[in-house]
């Protein structure tokens, strides 16, 4: 366990590297940030002072390194717009997003996994149809349009929930369920093969032989094993929630980091951008990090094979 | 009796494609995505001769017409016009095209990515396979929308930058994909043959493995077709994919937000749109997939 806890802990920190690298090389894609920054009335010697002001004069790696000591001290740069720390910035609107994302996840996990086991234990039945119209209506529908499909119907036709901001749990409502229903599919899915296969297996025909009672046998022998994969996809599209939250959080006005994304991107704020590009990608590899752990601690066989 | 020998002709002359029609024929998924994706190409490729309006031409004084359906529309603009007057119904014609621009060439440029990485990784193995593999990994912790935003916004957005962008960020699936099925074939008996021949690594990849893993090329095809249609939409709705005046359906429906409240038509009608389009492909994907290969349906 401790070899492949390390081995996993090394491929996840070369891959922060990376990341890093890339999200750091992203400044450079418009040619000179510089010349970018100072506007169209810049003169050269504005943009020499915004380049020596700013460090841009000094090598590529020189540069890199020094972002990155910096980062390691959680000092991600100022931003352009906002005037203030990116990493306050950022740290300031995560709690919202990681909110979201949780409540996402949980809801998500709450409508997939009952209807993967109901779809299941009774295939090619009526629940089974409406779990995959279920699934297949959620990875067709455009999150930003069922975004406004929901205001229209839930704050003006019927005036249930508030349409945006972020002070109240009501605000948060909307939003969970868009975010959490494109996760759906997927859990729904994968719960709904794991326990066809669990369910054909021997040790389930001898639990049933043996005379215990249905809700017991799927419950004690059939979803715990089938569940274990779902753990590391819960994770994974937790990660990709992050991403998704910028397209939520911009059209229900929720003031996370994901809102904090879009308005930086709107305004060409690049320091704010790479932290959140790095920030979002550090929290998707902890997070694929520690299901890895769990996955492993769970089955033997992943962590010797 | 002729009854029963007509039976058994049956049975016996069934060729492997007649069994491949019949499935088609006998699955409903694939029969709806696949008329209804036929349907929107064609609209797509005859949007002039099914419209007369031009989907671009303002005509400020037809402003907001609401469509057929409500007492104040009428029959010259069917789906009513938006805020600067232009014919709806023209523009989501015209709209279609530029989805479809978008999922084709998205899957092209990921799909050639995304074959040649996984098919080295399966083919070669070993380092190669290692290197693949951490390349997958980089990819998927990298936030899709986010870095296409940022990059978008960074070198301008245009059609072409966005179908740039999307294809060289959707690969993973078709690389996990390929991956694994070349895995699968490289161990065949027919693939050492062809080496002991002493076919080149070129043969043996373009005439053992890629007939052998094109169906899931396929299937994969389709599905990353859904996935850039829907991103291209919600990169332009965030005004950050292709910019106006072409009809993005995501465009118009950043486009019709500011009317939510009294013109919801503006905003229905194209995500309806994208919604028919995207289920139509997943269909015919997912149908594929039941057709040509049953046992993996689950």
């Amino acid at each position: 366990m401790l070899v492949y806890s390390l081995k996993r802990l090394a491929l996840a920190l070369v891959v922060a590297v990376t990341v890093s690298i890339i999200s750091f090389g992203l400044l450079y894609l418009s040619g000179d940030p510089a010349i970018a920054m100072g506007g169209e009335s810049a003169t050269a010697e504005d943009i020499q002072a915004i380049r020596v002001f700013y460090g841009f004069d000094r090598p590529l790696v020189v540069q890199y390194l020094d972002w990155v000591a910096r980062a390691l001290h959680g000092d991600l740069g100022k931003s352009y717009y906002f005037d203030a720390s990116v990493f306050d910035l950022v740290f300031q609107r995560l709690p919202v997003t990681l909110t979201l994302g949780l409540s996402a996840i949980l809801f998500a996990i709450a409508l997939a996994v009952p209807l993967g086991i109901a779809a299941a234990v009774r295939p090619n039945s009526l629940i089974d149809r409406l779990a995959l119209l279920i699934s297949v209506m959620g990875q067709a529908l455009p999150s930003f349009w069922f975004a406004l499909m929901l205001i229209v119907l839930l704050s003006v036709t019927y005036p249930l929930l508030p349409p945006s901001g972020s002070e109240t749990w009501a605000h948060f409502v909307m939003p969970t369920v868009v975010l959490g229903y494109y996760a759906t599919p997927a859990i729904m899915r994968l719960t709904r093969a794991g326990m066809l296969e669990v369910l054909t297996s021997d040790y389930i025909r001898t639990a049933r032989a043996k005379g215990l009672r249905p809700p017991v046998v799927l419950a004690k022998h059939a979803l715990r094993n089938a569940v274990i994969p779902v753990v590391s996809l819960a994770a994974v599209q937790f990660g990709f929630m992050l991403g998704g939250s910028i397209v939520v959080e911009s059209v229900f006005a929720l003031h996370g980091a994901g809102f904090l994304a879009w308005e930086s991107i709107s305004r060409n704020d690049l320091p704010t951008v790479q932290g959140l590009i790095l920030v979002f990608s550090l929290i998707y590899i902890t997070l694929t990090f520690l299901s890895d752990l769990v996955n492993a601690w769970l089955d033997p066989r992943i962590r010797i094979g | 009796m002729t009854d029963l020998t007509a039976k058994a002709d049956d049975i016996i002359a069934l060729t492997p494609g007649q069994i491949l029609r019949r499935r088609i024929l006998g699955h409903q998924g694939v029969m709806i995505g696949a008329t209804a994706l036929v349907l929107i190409l064609l609209v797509a490729l005859f949007a002039p001769f099914l419209t007369p309006h031009d989907p671009y031409l303002q005509d400020l004084g037809a402003r907001m017409i609401p469509p057929v359906w409500d007492a104040r529309g009428g029959w010259d603009h069917v789906l009513g016009t938006d805020h600067l007057g232009r014919d709806y119904l023209a523009r989501l014609m015209y709209g279609a095209r530029i989805s479809l621009i978008i999922g084709i060439g998205t899957a092209v440029i990921s799909g050639l990515i995304g074959t040649c990485l996984g098919v080295a990784a399966g083919f070669f193995g070993g380092r190669v396979d290692m290197a693949v593999t951490f390349l997958i990994t980089v990819r998927l912790s990298m936030p899709v929308v986010l870095v296409a935003l940022a990059v978008v916004a960074l070198v301008g957005g245009s059609l072409e930058i966005v179908i740039l962008v999307l294809g060289l960020l959707l690969w993973d699936r078709f690389a996990v994909v390929m991956r694994s099925s070349t895995m699968q074939i490289r161990h065949m008996d027919y693939v050492a043959a062809a080496q002991a021949v002493g076919c080149s690594i070129g043969r043996i990849v373009f005439t053992e493995i890629m007939p052998n893993v094109v169906n899931n090329l396929i299937i994969v095809a389709t599905l990353e077709m859904a996935h850039a249609i829907i991103l291209e939409a919600a990169l332009s709705f965030l005004g950050l994919g292709v910019q106006p005046p072409l009809p993005s359906w995501g465009l118009m429906v950043s486009e019709g937000k500011e009317m939510l409240f009294f013109d919801p038509y503006l905003i229905t009608i194209p995500g309806a749109a994208l919604f028919v389009l995207v289920l139509s492909i997943n269909l015919l994907g997912d149908g594929i997939r039941d057709v040509t290969a049953p046992e993996n349906r689950n």
